[in-house]
C-alpha cells in the first residue's frame, strides 16, 4: 500500500534548479472510480506536493487520463478522497466551480472555443469568473499569449492556427485563470511531430517557474527533462512510481519493464 | 522550365515555378456555355426544352400579367374590358385596404398598422445586424408596447404598465439571483405580475390619457393579421424552444419530463387540432363570463406548437457539439448558465439557423390556417367576404396569386438574411 508513496515521502532531488515544497498541492486517498460497472480507478493513493511535476503514463485504456479528470471534477469519483489545495471535493457546484477556476487544464484536441477569437478565448472566463475589468483581462491575456510566443494571432480564430499554436492558445487560456495547478491530457498526442517540439518548450518554460503539474503524456523526452517524478499506471492502478533516471534505467516490475520496451523500443 | 539538371538522376530544384494566367479558351462566355448548357448531347437536348416550357409558361403567364386591368369595380366590368386574355388585378386595387388590414379595421386609423409595420424594421434591426450598436437594443425591447399601442389603441398608460411590470420583474431578478436562478425567476415573476395588477387599476383611471381609438381583437384582419402572429409567435418561440431544448438535456429528472412529455405531445398534435381548442374548447375550461383574448389564445398555441419544433431543432445543434466544448467551458469554471449562454448556445444556434429558420418559415405560412377558425387573415379575407361578395365571385388566380407573392416575398427575404447570417459567423474555417 505505501510502497506506491515512497518516492514522495522521500526528500526530493532537485532538479535544474526546479523547486518542490513541502506544501500539498492534491491529495488523494484510496479515490475509486466505476464507469457503469467498470472499475477504471482502484484504490489510487497520490500526493502531489506544490511545484512537483509529474508525467502520468501507461497502456490506453489505463485510467490515466480518468485520473486527472477526477482531479478537476470533470469526472466524478464514487469513493475515496481528493483534496484540491486543502478543498475536498464534493458535489456542491458551487465548490466545484471554485476549484475548478484554480486548476487549468489542457485537452488531447484543445478545445478552444471557435466562435470566439484567440484573445476573447482567453479573456471570457477572467472576465466571467474573476470579475476582471475587460480591459485588464485583454493586457493580462496579451502578456500569456507573448509568452507562449502568438501575440500577433491575437485576433484571429482559432481554425486560422495550426495545431502547435493551438494547444499554445489552450495553454495560454488556462494561465489567465492564474490557476495554482495545470493538468495536461496528452497534450501533444494530436498534434504533427513538427509541432509537439512548440508545446513542450512551452510546458518546459511553464515548469522551469515552479508551475504544479500533472501531464499525461508519452513524450518520454519530456518527462525525463522535467518530470521529479513518473507514473505507471495499468488497469487502474498506480504500478510504479519513481524518479525519471531510476523509473527509466530501473523499472521495477515487469509491466513497467515490458511498457517501456514498448515505447521505447524503436 | 525550371534548370533542373535533367542528365544526373539526384534531383534538386533550384527556381520555383511562379503563378501564370489560364490559357484564353479557358475563359469567357463561350466556354460557360459550352460547359453549362451543352456539355454534352444530352444536355443540349434538356437545355432546349427547358427553354422550350419556359417559352410555353411565359407565353401563358405574361399576356395575363401585363394585359390586366387594375381599374374596373367588378368581375363583369373588368371581363369586359380585358376580352378574356388579361387577369382582374382590380380587385386588388379596390380591396387592397381590406386584405391588408381587414374589413373591420376603422379606416380612418390604418396609418397605425402601418407606422408599426415600418417601426418593425427599424427596431428588429438591432437583432438581426449584430453590427448595430447594442445601445438599440434598447429599441427592440421598446418595440412590443409601441406596437401593441398602436395597433389596439387605447390609452398609452396601458403598455407603459406593461413595460415597468417587466422592468419591475427584472429588477426582482437581478436583485434575488444570488439566492439561485429558480427562486430569483419567481420573484421576477412575482413583482412583474404585482406591477401589473396595480397598474390595470391606473390604466381604467386614466384611460383618457394619450388614447388612440381602441381597436377589438376581432377587428384585426388581413395580411396584418398574419404579421402579428408570425412576428409575436415566431420571437415567443426561440426562447421557449431553447428553454426546452435545455430542459430535455436537463440531469433532474423532473424537469426532463414535462420537457420531453410537452415536446412529443405538441409534435403528435395537428396545428389545427390545437386552433380549434384555443377557438373553441378552451372556453369550456374557463370560468363562465372571463373573455379570454382570442389573439391571445391563438398566439399561444401558435407558440407552443413551434417551440416544441424549435426545441428538437436546437437539440440536434446540441448534440452535434463535441463534447470537448463542454469539458472546456466547465475546467475554466464557468457556471453553467454562463457555459450556456457564452459557449454552448452561441455555437448550437449558429449550427441550427437552417432549421430554425424552416421552423419560422413554416410558422409563418401556417398562420393563415386561422382563416378555419374564422379569423380573417388574408387568406381568410379572400375566401370570406372579398370571393363571397358578388363584384368579385370568380376572381381565384389573381388573389391567391397575391397572397402567395406576398408569403414569398417575405419568407424568401428570411431565407436571404439567414443565408446571409450564416456567412457572417462562419468562423471556424473548416
Amino acid at each position: 500500500m505505501d510502497t506506491t508513496n515512497t518516492v514522495a515521502d522521500q526528500p526530493k532531488v532537485d532538479r535544474s534548479q526546479m523547486k518542490v515544497s513541502d506544501e500539498v498541492a492534491v491529495r488523494i486517498e484510496n479515490m475509486n472510480k466505476w464507469f457503469g460497472a467498470f472499475h477504471v480507478l482502484r484504490d489510487i493513493d497520490l500526493t502531489v506536493y506544490k511545484g512537483e511535476r509529474i508525467v502520468i503514463c501507461g497502456p490506453s485504456g489505463s485510467g490515466k487520463s480518468t485520473l486527472i479528470r477526477c482531479i478537476n471534477a470533470l469526472e466524478e469519483h464514487q469513493k475515496g478522497v481528493i483534496e484540491v489545495d486543502g478543498t475536498r471535493l464534493s458535489s456542491d457546484l458551487k465548490q466545484i466551480d471554485k476549484i475548478r477556476s484554480e486548476v487549468g487544464m489542457c485537452f488531447q484536441h484543445f478545445n478552444l472555443f471557435p466562435h470566439l477569437t484567440i484573445l476573447e478565448n482567453c479573456t471570457l472566463a477572467p472576465i466571467w469568473v474573476r470579475k476582471t475589468p475587460k480591459k485588464e483581462a485583454e493586457e493580462d491575456a496579451m502578456h500569456f499569449l507573448t509568452k507562449v510566443k502568438i501575440p500577433d494571432q491575437a485576433n484571429k480564430y482559432p481554425g486560422q492556427l495550426s495545431g502547435g499554436q493551438q494547444q499554445r492558445v489552450a495553454i495560454a487560456r488556462s494561465l489567465c485563470m492564474r490557476p495554482k495547478i495545470m493538468l495536461f491530457d496528452e497534450p501533444t498526442s494530436a498534434l504533427d511531430p513538427e509541432m509537439i517540439k512548440e508545446v513542450l518548450d512551452t510546458m518546459i518554460e511553464l515548469a522551469e517557474e515552479g508551475m504544479t503539474m500533472l501531464c499525461v503524456t508519452h513524450e518520454m523526452g519530456f518527462a525525463r527533462q522535467v518530470a521529479n517524478r513518473v507514473i505507471f499506471m495499468d488497469q487502474g492502478q498506480i504500478v510504479e512510481q519513481n524518479e525519471p533516471e531510476e523509473f527509466f534505467q530501473n523499472p521495477k516490475s515487469d509491466r513497467t519493464k515490458l511498457f517501456l520496451s514498448q515505447i521505447l523500443g524503436h | 522550365m525550371s534548370d533542373t539538371h535533367a542528365q544526373s538522376v539526384a534531383y534538386v530544384r533550384e527556381s520555383f515555378v511562379e503563378q501564370q494566367t489560364p490559357p484564353v479558351s479557358e475563359t469567357g462566355v463561350v466556354k460557360w456555355l459550352r460547359e453549362n448548357l451543352f456539355s454534352s448531347i444530352p444536355y443540349a437536348i434538356l437545355t432546349l426544352l427547358s427553354l422550350f416550357v419556359l417559352y410555353q409558361i411565359l407565353s401563358g403567364v405574361l399576356p395575363w400579367l401585363l394585359g390586366g386591368n387594375w381599374t374596373a369595380s367588378s368581375i363583369r366590368e373588368c371581363r369586359e374590358l380585358v376580352e378574356g386574355a388579361g387577369g382582374c388585378f382590380a380587385v386588388l386595387t379596390e380591396r387592397w385596404n381590406q386584405l391588408l388590414f381587414g374589413f373591420s379595421y376603422p379606416s380612418t386609423e390604418y396609418w397605425r398598422p402601418a407606422l408599426a409595420f415600418l417601426l418593425l424594421f427599424v427596431c428588429v434591426a438591432p437583432v438581426l445586424f449584430p453590427d448595430l450598436p447594442s445601445k438599440s437594443l434598447i429599441l427592440t425591447l421598446l418595440y412590443p408596447f409601441v406596437a401593441y399601442w398602436l395597433l389596439w389603441g387605447g390609452t398609452i398608460v396601458t403598455p407603459i404598465v406593461g413595460l415597468l411590470g417587466v422592468a419591475a420583474g427584472y429588477v426582482a431578478y437581478r436583485a434575488t439571483i444570488n439566492r439561485g436562478f429558480a427562486l430569483s425567476l419567481l420573484a421576477g415573476v412575482v413583482a412583474a405580475v404585482i406591477v401589473w395588477y396595480l397598474g390595470g387599476f391606473v390604466a381604467e383611471e386614466l384611460s383618457g390619457v394619450a388614447a388612440l381609438m381602441p381597436v377589438e381583437s376581432r377587428d384585426m384582419g388581413g395580411f396584418m393579421l398574419n404579421m402579428i402572429l408570425g412576428t409575436v409567435c415566431v420571437s415567443l418561440s426561440l426562447p421557449f424552444g431553447i428553454l426546452l431544448a435545455l430542459g430535455r438535456q436537463s440531469r433532474l429528472p423532473i424537469i426532463k419530463i414535462i420537457c420531453i412529455t410537452f415536446i412529443e405531445f405538441i409534435r403528435g398534435v395537428p396545428l389545427i387540432t390545437l386552433l380549434f381548442v384555443a377557438n373553441v374548447v378552451l372556453a369550456y375550461f374557463l370560468p363562465p363570463g372571463t373573455t379570454f383574448d382570442l389573439i391571445l389564445r391563438v398566439i399561444i398555441m401558435i407558440t407552443m406548437f413551434a417551440s416544441a419544433y424549435i426545441a428538437e431543432v436546437i437539440r440536434g445543434g446540441l448534440a452535434a457539439l463535441p463534447r470537448g466544448q463542454y469539458e472546456a467551458a466547465d475546467s475554466l469554471g464557468l457556471d453553467y448558465a454562463q457555459a450556456m449562454r457564452l459557449i454552448i448556445l452561441p455555437q448550437a444556434l449558429k449550427i441550427s439557423i437552417p432549421g430554425i429558420v424552416n421552423v419560422a418559415v413554416g410558422l409563418f405560412k401556417d398562420t393563415t390556417l386561422v382563416s378555419i377558425i374564422s379569423m380573417f387573415d388574408v387568406v381568410g379575407m379572400i375566401r370570406g367576404p372579398i370571393l363571397a361578395s358578388t363584384d368579385w365571385n370568380g376572381v381565384y388566380w389573381e388573389l391567391y396569386g397575391f397572397a402567395a407573392l406576398l408569403f414569398f416575398v417575405t419568407c424568401y427575404g428570411i431565407s436571404q438574411y439567414s443565408q446571409w447570417l450564416e456567412r457572417k459567423l462562419a468562423t471556424d474555417h473548416r
